[in-house]
């Protein structure tokens, strides 16, 4: 009974810190129909802000709360204008991109300023703690419960009473209308986002306070479970999400208890996708439901792609073979060996993302499908690795198309969340299936490739292999798409509905998509388990999927030859340049950033 | 005569507003059918529920014998009914001749076998292998969708391989009806087709959907032009606020006194109407 209580009241104190970050995210959702995905790290910047204040400044702690909510709020008004405001009336999913974009940024600023190491977050409350039908609550949790409904207080008397608090009402209910009867969209959107990233940043406060700890990689999983609180509650609706927050610290906190903490995250990613699927308009959606996708082409830049003539692409092909020959260098080798596994993800999420328009931000999960089914054939089977990896190809085609296909009824930006779900689902579920892949430990002595006996350990060979299976999946690409297929992929990503009016069965052309897709994702994982030998359920993580999509949008939304360009450009110029990881993915984020803005049909064009 | 399109007791809710309550409609083989009456009189959200892209609360519609009310679009398309919409839906990023192209979706066999579970996969593996008669099929359709272009004299054929986005509002709607005509639809449902057209253009439009209709199809219109509803019908049935007011020739319905309130308020139907400002 005693220990009941104490998960209740833990669940309802993580509760409230979800609601901090969900009330932000509704917020911006209300006026500019926008999941921000940069809202976990102004929560970490919130974190980091408050414990320089506390270890250099000694604030006491209202004044450091006072620190962190201006500081976060300027950050909220620098994303707003310098990374969204020059976005309007492009395509529709280039602001969610840039909020991607952003995180990246931020994160990786925190990290270089701050280091990645975890840092103790000190408070200077009194000790004590009430005692409760055997359980107990402390000073650290009133505080957090108090700031919590004190800021939804707050938040409902702008909302309801003050002109302000009207035109951001106004906005979120009709934006054109809002603009035509004078009220300045900008200002309001500066507001929102000033007053949604103050919020967030207080939460992180709040959070290094209450787990004594905070680092750099917090901001994800914030984002994460902003969203899901949102979806719980209903996107972009303010007391939807309060409610959708508790849920969820309470449906989280219980778990835990039952399960063990390895659980956490499954149950909020399995309850996010339950309800996208089930009941995408959340407990209280009704009016600001989420919104039917624009019509026609709105959905990527429209744009003459670059085509290169055939033999051109024929010499580069060559050359690319016969790189070797002439530069025998194994880094070098090795780092376009990457860049050519990198490809293969690149053309798999092209024809999802580009071609049929289905934005998967998960795309990382195949990876780890592939991997896992590669890695555990030939380790617990023997199985050969020229037999594991198509195999795995194909285990990976069957089982991601299986766990997509629920989500092909959504669009646009809730396909994106769910995709993300999805793959942070499949790594929770290989950390949690110990029997079958060892959980955290990971798999170890994976066998290297080797053809008919004959083991491909040289570079050389490596960088063959790869570049072939290239060159393989983008010929077949490029052959389905100058068929009917591709027509009918394309037809579904520039208006799903005018597609079905003409008899076009959207689940099946996805699945098809998802499956051809699947087998290149999955081979590609498979061949990287046997070259690093060790694997985890982190090898492939969401950072890989947003890579991914990064390089697919640098090439051109579905266009085949960018995707392998986007590819040995990200995967391959960094590695060269001999960047750190902070660096690298520092630069990640402003290409991202870069392109979206100014060139968001990538080098060479989408298709 | 045996009645292509039956509608009976037709009715839609949205919240507290009736879109379309209680309407009755129905089409014979060849005949050629307006619906008209003010916006928001409910013609466009009959055609959401006769294509499938939305439910009817209640009432039933019989398309060639068989009930399509509550199917899903895709398959009411394969039934053969076509539709353009009344803002233009075009696929913006696929080329004028692509377009067409995927409106003859329904009728690719050759590269759609109908084998039972692995249906999907062959599919992929003819897209790619390209047999003998996947070509052909093709090759047919491609032939066809100039014929159907050439329809429209020199306003598409010229501009084959350009995509869509980058056409003029009149060219869209153009596409849209050739590629409904790709459908070889036993019926076609035209959301005011001469949307946005001059009247040079309008004129031209009106002269294709005469040939279309001598040529033996089964059309449902709605238009707001009443001097080519009026030319071309055979009936025209006229609603507002959700239900139908008047139904009959063109001529005796221009005279129902009903359909004058309702429409136009008091003064004439068809007659001394200013023609739309042109649009570039």
């Amino acid at each position: 009974m005693s220990s009941f209580i104490d998960y209740t009241v833990n669940g309802l104190v993580i509760g409230n810190i979800y609601a901090l970050l969900a009330v932000g995210l509704a917020l911006i959702f209300g006026v500019s129909n926008l999941i921000n995905f940069a809202h976990g790290s102004v929560y970490t910047i919130g974190a980091y802000i408050g414990w320089a204040a506390i270890t250099f400044l000694h604030t006491p702690l209202p004044v450091t709360m006072a620190i962190v909510f201006v500081a976060c709020a300027l950050v909220g008004m620098a994303i707003e204008r310098i990374g969204l405001r020059p976005l309007q009336g492009s395509a529709r999913i280039a602001p969610l991109l840039a909020t991607i974009g952003i995180s990246f940024v931020l994160d990786q600023v925190v990290q270089l300023v701050f280091s990645a190491s975890p840092r103790a977050l000190p408070n200077d409350l009194p000790d004590w703690r009430i005692d409760i039908g055997g359980g107990s609550i402390g000073a650290l949790d009133l505080l957090i419960a108090g700031v919590g409904v004190g800021a939804a207080a707050l938040l409902f008397v702008f909302l309801r009473f003050t002109k302000l608090g009207f035109a951001v009402r106004a906005t979120a209910q009709d934006r054109e209308a809002a603009l035509q009867m004078g009220v300045n969209v900008n200002a309001v959107n500066s507001t929102v986002f000033a007053i949604a990233s103050a919020l967030g940043g207080i939460s992180g406060l709040l959070v290094g306070m209450y787990y004594n700890h905070i680092d750099p990689a917090m901001s994800f999983q914030a984002t994460l479970k902003g969203i899901v609180a949102q979806v719980i509650g209903g996107v972009g609706n303010v007391p939807g999400a309060i409610v959708g927050s508790l849920l969820l610290g309470l449906i989280e906190s219980y778990g835990i208890a039952l399960l063990g903490t390895t659980y956490r995250n499954l149950f909020a990613f399995v309850l996010l996708i339950l309800f996208l699927i089930w009941m995408p308009n959340g407990l209280f959606g009704g009016r600001s439901a989420p919104q039917s996708e624009p019509l026609t082409g709105a959905f990527i830049a429209p744009s003459k792609p670059l085509r290169l003539p055939r033999w051109a692409l024929w010499a580069m092909t060559g050359a690319a073979f016969a790189l070797p020959l002439v530069f025998g260098a194994p880094y070098l080798l090795q780092t376009l060996t990457n860049a050519w596994l990198a490809a293969m993800l690149a053309l798999s999420l092209t024809l999802m993302a580009g071609t049929a328009g289905q934005i998967s931000f998960g795309h990382a999960g195949l990876l780890a499908i592939g991997a896992y089914a590669s890695a555990l054939l030939t380790v617990d089977l023997n199985a050969p690795t020229w037999l594991t990896i198509p195999a795995a190809g194909l285990i990976t085609s069957a089982l991601g198309t299986l766990l997509i296909f629920p989500a092909f009824r959504l669009r646009g930006h809730t396909i994106a969340i769910a995709t993300l779900a999805i793959g942070e689902v499949v790594s929770l579920v290989i950390l949690n299936w110990e029997s079958l892949t060892r959980g955290a430990m990971g798999v170890t002595g994976i066998p290297p490739l080797s053809i008919f006996g004959h083991e491909i350990y040289a570079p050389r060979e490596v960088y063959w292999l790869c570049l072939a299976i290239v060159v393989a999946l983008a010929l077949v690409q490029t052959r389905l798409l100058t068929s009917h297929f591709g027509r009918t992929l394309r037809a579904i990503r520039d208006d799903d509905v005018a597609a079905r009016s003409y008899g076009i069965r959207l689940d099946r052309y996805k699945a098809l998509a998802f499956a051809f897709g699947g087998f290149g994702a999955g081979v590609s994982g498979a061949i990287t388990a046997h070259l690093y030998s060790y694997i985890n359920h982190q090898t492939f993580d969401s950072q890989v999927s947003l890579l991914a999509l990064t390089m697919v949008i640098l090439g051109g939304m579905g266009n085949v030859v960018g995707a392998i360009l986007g590819a040995i450009v990200l995967a391959g110029l960094p590695e060269l340049f001999r960047l750190t990881a902070e660096y690298r993915i520092l630069i990640y984020g402003i290409v991202l950033l870069l392109l979206i803005r100014f060139r968001p049909q990538g080098l060479m064009g989408t298709l | 005569m045996s009645m292509l399109l039956e509608i009976k007791g037709l009715t839609r809710r949205f919240g507290g507003v009736t879109a379309v309550k209680d309407f009755d409609l129905a089409v014979a083989e060849g005949e050629l059918v307006s619906l008209i009456g003010p916006n928001g009189a409910g013609k466009t959200t009959s055609f959401n529920l006769i294509s499938g892209l939305d439910r009817p609360d209640a009432g039933t519609i019989v398309f060639g014998g068989q009930s399509i009310g509550g199917m899903a679009p895709e398959a009411i398309a394969a039934l053969g009914l076509a539709r353009t919409f009344q803002h233009g839906r075009v696929f913006g990023n696929l080329s004028v001749e692509d377009n067409v192209l995927v409106g003859a979706h329904t009728r690719l066999s050759a590269v759609r076998p109908r084998w039972p579970v692995i249906g999907p996969l062959g599919e992929l593996a003819l897209a790619l292998l390209r047999p003998r008669a996947v070509k052909q099929e093709e090759q047919a359709l491609r032939a066809e969708t100039r014929d159907i272009l050439a329809l429209f004299g020199d306003r598409l054929i010229p501009r084959l391989d350009h995509p869509a986005y980058s056409l003029s509002y009149a060219n869209r709607r153009r596409v849209e009806i050739a590629r409904a005509l790709a459908l070889k639809p036993r019926i076609l449902l035209l959301d005011e087709p001469t949307a946005g057209m001059n009247p040079t253009e309008t004129g031209e439009m009106q002269a294709l959907i005469a040939a279309l209709k001598s040529s033996g199809l089964t059309i449902l219109l709605i238009e707001h032009k009443l001097d080519m509803v009026m030319a071309l019908s055979d009936r025209v049935c006229v609603l507002d606020n959700g239900a139908k007011i008047a139904e009959g020739a063109p001529q005796d319905v221009r005279r129902d006194p009903a359909v004058i309130e309702a429409y136009l308020g008091h003064s004439g139907i068809g007659q001394a109407r200013p023609q739309p400002e042109p649009v570039a």
